[in-house]
């Protein structure tokens, strides 16, 4: 199996700090890999560098064969890699249905002439769009509360609606930066299990950031460790469990 | 079967025809207003596009209109004369091909300004787009082709009220019709959340420059439409006072708000003839105005507690 994502040798500094110091690693098609690391460890960092907000310092990030590099991130985007924020960005004014409906956008055989023109053409995908839209909502659960503006959703809604519209955009690599943050136990557990789920039904690749232990070691196939920005460690849950280096980083003071 | 929204356009189109052709036994102050309001209802919700629902700050709307406004003036005076057109022909013929010719320029010039700076985060628009409509004012003033400081006289007066309402509804309709649809929430969103906009796959430049660029075009018909109503521009006619203008409508009107948005530019226009008798005290009026709104209303004067851009 070739690997979809791709990082070699990936650096990045700000000023004098190194946030991410020559990581390698890969998460293969239609894989659950899971990165954890220590608070400041690198992980955001690093969904940054894969979606084009940052440019690596040096080394490269290929996707699907294809480096990454130069390009911005809505190129990255249409190229099928789509990512969740960990401190939340849903368009907060916009209706949780235009949240998904606009993230749809890159499917669009409409442009603004044609929103012009208002003809059957563009009607017609317009009503695609929107059942597409409900069709995603509903798989969350979210399509009662499709016309409430997202900033008024309660926060375990907004994780879950970040998700949806991330799909909206059909990717490949779905990236999630600690998705089931302030979740109780129970909610936690739903949404992972929800996770297995789209990863089965849209056949994602899935880079799962998540402090919760049990919760990586239940879901994730492989599992890469960070500290201080370098990569300590990288295997199955099992073997990352009786890892030495990431119990003394990681598990020793985190949980 | 036409949508719902081209039927509106096209019987606010017949009512402007129906009212130019009784416009004869209108009062002529009344009849000036209403082109004036015409005209504002242009500005400002060319302006809303950028400034309201693109989340952009551009401070430079009267500069483009001015670009408009000496095209479309140069076109009629210049080559009207040329062309030897019967009088028929040079209002419904050659005049909106000014209008448009107008647009176009502002349009191409919206994009000269636009593209560099829009790239660039934050506030540069507004510092940037200031710079120009000062800019724009010294090269007129310059410009002895287009009458220098003196500014343009004689130009025929074609603007009727079918004429101006029939850009104001295109205008709205666009606007509108640009809004909604899928491609075109994505104004809203890269107004709400630049970042989060991009990891959508929205290319947030191109939204920028497109709002930018039907903004600027819009504002320069409505300079078009302002030249042959008035007979005479000159370059401080559209300084940065008359881009405040256009920006206090907007502001009034609720950013973002299609019918707010258009109401204030009625209001705003009906009550500027009784205050130009203020002089240069107007001004500091709309200064207090935009203050006291910022701090009691920051979401405009006409926003009803309905639920905000329903789907
Ligand atoms: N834009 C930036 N400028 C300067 N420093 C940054 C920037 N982004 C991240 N850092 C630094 O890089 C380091 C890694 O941060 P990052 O957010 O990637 O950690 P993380 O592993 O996601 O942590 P957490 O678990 O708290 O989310 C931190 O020290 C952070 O302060
Ligand atoms: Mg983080």
């Amino acid at each position: 199996m070739s690997a979809l994502l791709q990082l070699n040798q990936v650096t990045i500094r700000f000023g004098g700090l190194t946030a991410v110091s020559e990581v390698s690693g890969t998460v293969g098609q239609g894989e659950l890999v899971g990165l954890i690391g220590p608070n400041g460890a690198g992980k955001t960092t690093v969904f940054n560098l894969v979606t084009g907000v940052y440019q690596p310092t040096s080394g490269t990030i290929s996707f699907a064969g294809e480096s990454l590099g130069r390009l911005r991130p809505f190129e990255i985007t249409r190229r099928g890699i789509a990512r969740t924020f960990q401190n939340i960005r849903l368009f907060p004014s916009l209706s949780v249905f235009d949240n998904v409906r606009v993230a749809f956008h890159l499917h669009l055989k409409h442009d603004a002439v044609h929103a012009v023109t208002r003809g059957p053409k563009f009607f017609g995908e317009e009503t695609t769009l929107r059942e597409r839209t409900r069709e995603l909502l509903s798989i969350f659960n979210l399509e009662r509360v499709q016309d409430e503006p997202a900033r008024s959703l309660p926060y375990g809604d907004q994780r879950r609606l970040e998700i949806v519209r991330a799909l909206a955009t059909g990717p490949r690599l779905l990236l999630l930066d600690e998705p089931a943050a302030g979740m109780n136990p129970a909610e936690k557990v739903d949404l992972m299990r929800l996770i297995q789920f789209i990863q089965g039904k849209f056949k994602l690749a899935i880079l799962l950031v998540e402090h919760d232990m049990k919760v990586v070691m239940g879901v994730c196939q492989r599992i890469h460790v960070l500290e201080y920005g370098r990569k300590i460690a990288e295997g199955t849950p099992a073997e990352i469990r009786s890892n030495p280096a990431v119990i003394g980083a990681y598990l020793g003071k985190d949980s | 079967m036409l949508p719902r929204s081209q039927i509106w356009l096209l019987a606010v189109l017949g009512a402007a025809a129906v009212m130019s052709a009784v416009s004869g036994r209108l009062n002529p102050y009344w009849l000036d207003v209403a082109m004036g309001v015409g005209i504002n209802i242009i500005l400002a919700v060319s302006l809303n596009l950028i400034n309201g629902f693109t989340g952009q700050f551009s401070l430079g709307h009267a500069g483009f209109m001015a670009v408009g406004a000496y095209t479309s003036a140069m076109v009629t005076t210049v080559l009207g004369s040329r062309l030897g057109l019967s009088p028929v022909l040079l209002r419904w013929g050659l005049f909106p091909v000014s209008l448009v010719a107008g647009g176009l320029l502002a349009g191409l010039a919206g994009l000269a300004v636009g593209a560099p700076s829009l790239r660039l985060k934050g506030d540069y628009l507004a510092i940037v787009t200031l710079g120009f409509g000062e800019i724009i004012k010294v090269i007129l003033q310059n410009l002895n082709a287009v009458g220098g400081a003196r500014g343009l006289s004689g130009i025929p007066s074609y603007t009727n009220l079918f004429w101006t309402f029939t850009v104001a509804a295109v205008t709205v309709y666009v606007v509108w019709g640009l809004l909604n649809s899928t491609y075109g929430r994505g104004f809203l969103a890269v107004a709400d959340d630049e970042v989060a906009a991009e990891a959508m796959g929205l290319n947030t430049t191109r939204y920028k420059i497109n709002a930018f660029v039907v903004g600027s075009f819009f504002a320069g018909a409505a300079g078009g439409l302002y030249a042959h109503l008035k007979g005479y521009i000159s370059p401080t006619g559209f300084d940065f006072n008359k881009s405040i203008e256009i920006v206090v409508m907007v502001i009034l009107g609720g950013m973002g708000r299609h019918l707010g948005v258009i109401v204030a530019a009625i209001l705003l226009t009906v009550v500027q003839e009784p205050l130009r008798k203020l002089g240069d005290w107007r001004m500091i009026l709309y200064a207090l105005l935009l203050i006291g709104l910022m701090l009691t209303r920051p979401q405009g004067l006409f926003v009803w507690p309905l639920k905000r851009r329903n789907a």
